[in-house]
């Protein structure tokens, strides 16, 4: 017994000499989907992580720590982004952690986080529990969207009252936390205005035949078809709404936000909408500067998921610097008490469970392109 | 009762895709006993030949196909060559574990970037869909395209294996590899042949399930290769009419399934039906017992 705390003084001995002992410097890891099936959001959001480093290392760091980034790729799979935390955390040393992007890899993510107590902030994630489970808040774990139950309540009541649908109907991944959510908050918000839910279906994950369903709810005529899933998916079911002839229009939440929806669905996704973040077309100061500085350096404008990926590490960024040292615990304190920060994607206050209180846009997609439509309030 | 006849026409169409990757399992199987798990890789490797002929090639339909039948044939023959032929007199489990890990080899190398790459692709249609209303039920062209095409197969494979040398061979090798080798037959061309032939099949469905259904990946094998697993078990796996028997009836289970009671006990009944079936007939629908020499 001895002998084996002798040996593990030892070797913690020798990782310290290792590990960075530099105190001018943080490490904030990323962890993002860089392959699988929603690599553009994987992009975007490293994009624009890399933006907000190399602006606040050009400012003299933060606190007068130079940031040091870490990133990771967790194929959009559960399993690899948990994997993703653990080496960030144990190996790399990281401060805090900047991600992941979609709500199923970020709930995992969140526990490991929750576990080390290291201060984790989403940009993307949208499900409720990412910060909080079982009515437990997981106190390290902060967010720079709205979550699922805004998004869908968003949705259901345009789909309700602007488009005057009387009849809707409902598909969802039953696989992944993100489309169930949107899902169960649409179909209670749309059935409490006085709408009809004709049909609520769910397929699995690597289900690319849906004509049995979309001929269930041609039989149902429904006025709205809502899909709460991912560009990819939405872009295959889209193709067979109209080879199965469906005269219903599309509604959809944020995960629609890709250029390879057009790409996958073309003709088929015309005149759908969904709910997003930010729209470019926005003409406050922040968004004007932010699309001029990523367009400068990425060539593209930038989607809302890099726009959040820019909220999310700036938000950190200016906690740390509140905070005044990299101690996990005081950049969580500052985090939860940010009030009124500006960002490209609206006004920042973070409210108890970690969550922002801000607004939302609803997007129409004409000719292949998104078109701003309205700004959604709380 | 126009509803109930599009969830058929519905259900067909699944039907025949997986009728198509059912008989490359069954052939291999009846043939040399193994379980081939990779064989729902080479469909993916069928359908990525398929985007690339398309896509970068340009070439005309028939050739895409030629391609995509060519290639899969190639790659199963030399899986066989190095996976399998030298486990020919290992016990079974070893073979069925190696063609696991063929499986897995195969997802994961054709992922990397320096192969197809980790993504979803859209797969381009080298032609426009086209619906046809008949009554209140759609038909497409599509669906129109991959009936004649299974259907095809199926001929084709039965007059293969029962009106040519060759299949007078595979069957049989099948019944006793070892006879047959002392009667003549070259055993280990016999068996190259079946699993080029299995995987040609394979290389057209993939093609044919890149129309269906635009978008690729790597994994896209995985799940249409268990049901049609499923499927050949169902209709009595070494049966090639019984593969076709199989898938239809997952095909139609799925969908009636989701058609009337709701899609979350879609897979559900599907393997209730197997497990029924299983329990009334161990050896499928239409396969035959065969006793084991002891």
């Amino acid at each position: 017994m001895k002998k084996t705390i002798a040996f593990v003084t030892l070797i913690s001995g020798l990782l310290a000499i290792g590990a960075p002992a530099d105190a001018k410097e943080i490490r904030i890891g990323l962890i993002t989907p860089l392959s699988g099936d929603v690599k553009t959001f994987g992009e975007s959001v490293r994009n624009a992580f890399d933006i907000a480093v190399s602006e606040a290392n050009a400012a003299g760091g933060v606190a007068g720590m130079k940031i040091v980034p870490v990133v990771v790729d967790d194929r959009n799979d559960p399993t690899e982004a948990a994997n993703a935390a653990n080496l960030l955390i144990n190996q790399h040393r990281v401060k805090a952690i900047v991600g992941s992007v979609t709500s199923k890899t970020t709930i995992p993510v969140s526990d490991v986080a929750q576990t080390y107590r290291i201060p984790t902030i989403t940009g993307t994630a949208t499900n409720p529990k990412v910060t909080v489970a079982d009515g437990r808040r997981k106190d390290y774990m902060f967010r720079a969207c709205y979550t699922d139950s805004f998004q869908g309540t968003v949705m259901a009541k345009f789909s309700r009252e602007t488009l005057k649908a009387k009849a809707a109907a409902v598909l969802y991944d039953a696989s992944n936390d993100y489309s169930k959510g949107i899902a169960e908050v649409f179909r209670n918000t749309f059935a409490r205005l006085g709408g009809r839910v004709v049909s609520y279906e769910s397929y699995g994950k690597d289900d690319v035949d849906f004509s049995a369903l979309l001929t269930k709810i041609k039989a149902a005529k429904a006025d709205v078809l809502f899909l709460p899933d991912y560009y990819n998916k939405v872009g295959l079911i889209a193709k067979q709404v109209s080879e199965k002839g469906l005269r219903v229009t599309l509604v959809g939440p944020d995960g629609w936000d890709s250029p390879e929806l057009v790409k996958v669905a073309g003709k088929a996704i015309e005149g759908g909408y969904f709910s997003n973040h930010y729209s470019p077309e926005d003409t406050r100061p922040e968004v004007v500067n932010w699309v001029k500085k990523y367009r400068a350096r990425h060539g593209k404008t930038p989607d809302a998921l890099a726009s959040l990926g820019y909220d999310a590490s700036n938000l950190l960024f200016d906690a740390i610097r509140k905070a005044g040292s990299d101690d996990p615990a005081k950049i969580r304190k500052a985090l939860a008490t940010i009030k009124g920060f500006k960002g490209v994607t609206g006004r920042f206050t973070i409210d108890k469970n970690g969550d922002p209180i801000k607004s939302a846009v609803i997007i129409r997609i004409e000719n292949g392109k998104q078109k701003f439509l309205r700004v959604v309030n709380p | 009762m126009d509803y109930f006849l599009q969830q058929t026409i519905n259900g067909l169409q699944i039907g025949f895709v997986y009728a198509l990757i059912a008989l490359g399992y069954t052939m291999v199987y009846g043939v040399v006993r193994l379980i081939n798990f990779a064989h729902g890789d080479v469909f993916m490797v069928g359908a990525f030949i398929g985007l690339y002929a398309i896509d970068r090639g340009r070439l005309p339909l028939p050739v895409v196909f030629a391609a995509a039948i060519v290639g899969c044939a190639l790659l199963a023959v030399v899986i066989e060559r190095v996976a399998y032929r030298p486990l020919r007199d290992a016990p079974k489990i070893a073979v069925l574990i190696t063609a696991i890990g063929v499986s897995f080899f195969l997802e994961y190398f054709t992922s990397l970037n320096q192969v197809f790459g980790p993504n979803y692709y859209s797969f381009p249609r080298p032609f426009e869909v086209v619906s046809w209303e008949i009554g209140e039920v759609t038909v497409t062209n599509i669906q129109a395209i991959i009936f004649a095409v299974t259907l095809s197969c199926l001929v084709a494979l039965q007059y293969v294996v029962y009106r040519t040398k060759a299949g007078k061979a595979m069957r049989a090798v099948s019944h006793d590899h070892v006879a047959a080798g002392l009667m003549g037959v070259n055993v280990n061309l016999v068996i190259t042949f079946t699993f080029g032939l299995g995987a040609a099949l394979a290389g057209a469905g993939g093609v044919l399930y890149g129309i269906a259904y635009p978008q690729v990946n790597t994994f896209m094998g995985f799940v249409p290769g268990l049901k049609a697993f499923t499927a050949a078990v169902l209709g009595g796996i070494g049966s090639i009419p019984g593969a076709v028997l199989g898938a239809l009836i997952m095909g139609q289970a799925e969908t009636m399934t989701s058609a009337y009671l709701s899609s979350t006990y879609r897979d559900g009944i599907a393997f209730l039906i197997l497990i029924l079936v299983l329990l009334w007939r161990p050896t499928g629908i239409m396969g035959s017992p065969r006793a084991d020499k002891v």
